[in-house]
């Protein structure tokens, strides 16, 4: 990105001079206008709909798609999080995507500064490695890894999960930093060598804090792709004791065509998307720029 | 264990870093720098060789075995798995089903992700400076929205919406006139079900890759834009000869993203149709082995299934890079 670069997305009112607008301007402007809105209401639209039929009562639900809720079901609610077992599928998800993510976020950077500060022979081969098993699909690894798991008796375990979820983020997470750990200056780590510190010294207390920026890009799409993986554990985690969000979701929607109770499955949808949603406004500034990074690199 | 001897044997030659001069490479082999790469080399690599390298090469010598996986018998049958597969009619349908998804899923993204980013970053007035259209962080923001969604719940909230007696779509349709649509089973329907599917999954992808050409496209030199204007080019036919092939790149790894994406869908295709739907039209690959293994416990069939996935996913991204090599672009992927 070179430094002439301007804001081209800088909303008009930055600039508090009067634009000279003319007509075909204005036309331009308002298709565009149109068009996003409607995109926008077909964004926001279901995700809306749900939010109000999950405190419509089942019945209230059948009636019809439009009635407003009468009295907030919140009872839905409570349905989702006991019987529906969305309290307990939550809980695990935060232990197995936390866990996971916090030892990806190591392995990866410890792996990552290795093949790209030290020359070494074999780094070449373990890094185009680490790039294939990107684009390998993850089913054809499916059925062995049921059986590795199964052989460390980790089948159906959430440490069994957290372990099979750090192995499949870790090409990405070193794939990323590999590009980030590379372009830190060598200046730093010599001065810290002088200084006497050791290979583990340099790394923790000097290149890790210096790749923060990149860290932080890194763990946020590792925590959306591992909160959003459904097929690992529906595969190797079928003990419904373990069961993570979406699958205990999953699960639940499969089930609710029969013995419905659709507001707890409006509710349970609600309690699973609101959290991420919540946080992702909050954090959106710094969320789209790590998206800009990944372009840039 | 292998890696740690692997990283062992290594440790002597590896000194070539940023320390010039062989004196201090000796003294730099000490403890400190052996433990050092046992543990930051040898830690993730086992991770990595045990849990996804070896599962990918067992999965290629499973495909050639009848194994059923609870009984230890296991033969060598060459390649009549492949064969069975290739003979089974279903399995055939989902294939065409999965291609379908690739050519059709990552096109209409694209298409639709860049004219939205194009209309955000460029869509404000023709004179001086050129900016983005007023309200565009709104509109960013929102469109980001799908990607933080987990699929399955993108799919689970879709197929309420599509639901044929109460859900919104057939509510609106009914209420504006359209009465055969009553009970209309979107997602049940032979013509409407693969349709709909693509159109769920186009919805939970479009906003991310929006986000990222936007992105890209706030990374061209506004200069360029500048000259063309003065030049007389319009916003379309800057739109296709500035923005479209100085981003190009990134709409190449966007493709192969996508389609990597579109040749998986099991989980939005799980959601809305998880028995394949009406007469196995919206069954993909993923789906189908899926059901071989885990529920059929045909292993050694699943993985030939799993080969033949993968072969197809390869020749995808061979495919779009060849294309465009042959349309002059260069051999790069920046990763999103």
């Amino acid at each position: 990105m070179s430094a002439s670069t301007t804001n081209l997305s800088t909303p008009l009112t930055d600039n508090p001079r009067t634009v000279r607008t003319n007509p075909g301007d204005r036309t331009v402007a308002s298709i565009a206008h149109a068009v996003l809105v409607l995109w926008v209401v077909l964004v926001v639209g279901p995700l809306l709909w749900t939010l109000v039929t999950s405190f419509k009562t089942t019945t209230q639900i059948f009636d019809s798609p439009f009635t407003l809720p009468t009295r907030p079901a919140v009872v839905n609610y409570a349905h989702a999080w006991t019987t529906a077992g969305i309290g307990r599928y939550f809980i695990n998800t935060i232990i197995v995507v936390g866990s996971a993510l916090v030892i990806v976020m190591l392995l990866g950077a410890m792996c990552a500064y290795v093949l790209a500060r030290f020359r070494f022979f074999g780094s070449r081969v373990i890094y185009y490695l680490m790039l294939a098993g990107l684009t390998f699909p993850v089913f054809l690894a499916i059925v062995p890894l049921f059986f590795v798991l199964r052989g460390f008796g980790l089948l159906n375990t959430l440490p069994g999960l957290i372990i099979t979820y750090v192995a499949f983020a870790l090409p990405f997470t070193v794939f990323f930093l590999y590009a980030f750990f590379r372009a830190l200056p060598y200046e730093i780590s010599e001065a810290a060598a002088i200084d006497g510190a050791g290979d583990w010294r340099t790394f923790f207390s000097v290149m890790l804090p210096m790749a923060r920026p990149g860290l932080a890009s890194v763990a946020i799409f590792n925590f959306l792709g591992l909160w959003n993986q459904y097929l690992i554990p529906v595969a190797l985690n079928t003990n419904e004791k373990n069961y993570v969000l979406s699958q205990g979701l999953g699960a639940f929607a499969s089930q609710a065509g029969y013995s419905v109770d659709f507001g707890a499955l409006f509710a349970a949808v609600v309690i699973t998307v609101a959290p991420v949603l919540v946080v992702y406004v909050i954090f959106q500034r710094q969320l789209q720029g790590s998206v800009s990074q990944g372009t840039m690199k | 264990m292998t890696a740690q001897g692997f990283t062992h044997r290594r440790t002597p030659g590896l000194a070539r870093t940023a320390t010039p001069g062989r004196r201090r490479r000796r003294r730099n082999w000490s403890v400190d720098r052996v433990t050092f790469f046992l543990a930051f080399l040898g830690l993730p690599l086992s991770v990595y060789l045990i849990f996804v390298v070896s599962p990918f090469i067992q999965a290629f010598y499973y495909s050639l075995t009848d194994w059923t996986g609870f009984n230890p018998q296991m033969d060598y049958v060459g390649l009549s798995n492949y064969t069975r597969a290739f003979t089974d009619n279903i399995f055939l349908k989902s294939i065409r089903n999965s291609v379908e998804l690739a050519i059709v899923v990552p096109f209409v993204t694209i298409a639709l992700a860049l004219t939205l980013a194009t209309l955000i970053t460029v869509g404000g007035s023709s004179h001086g400076q050129i900016r983005g259209l007023s309200a565009a962080g709104f509109y960013r923001v929102i469109s980001f929205f799908p990607y933080t969604i987990p699929a399955i719940i993108i799919g689970i909230m879709w197929s309420q919406v599509f639901d044929p007696s109460n859900g919104l779509v057939n509510g609106i349709l009914t209420a504006v006139g359209f009465k055969q649509f009553d009970s209309f089973p979107w997602l049940g329907n032979i013509d409407t079900a693969m349709p709909v599917s693509m159109f769920v999954i186009i919805w939970g992808l479009v906003g991310f890759y929006m986000v990222l050409f936007i992105a890209a496209i706030k990374g061209i030199p506004s200069e360029i834009y500048e000259s063309a204007r003065i030049d007389g080019a319009g916003r379309f036919r800057t739109a296709l000869t500035i923005t479209l092939p100085l981003i190009r790149e990134n709409v190449q790894t966007a493709y192969i993203y996508l389609g990597i994406a579109a040749l998986d869908a099991f989980v939005y295709m799980q959601a809305l149709n998880s028995n394949g739907g009406p007469n196995n039209s919206t069954l993909v690959m993923s789906q189908y082995l899926y059901r071989t293994a885990f529920t059929k416990g045909q292993w050694g069939l699943a993985c030939a299934m799993g080969v033949v996935l993968a072969a197809v996913t390869m020749s995808f991204a061979g495919l779009v890079f060849l294309v465009n090599r042959l349309t002059g672009g260069k051999d790069s992927v920046t990763l999103a």
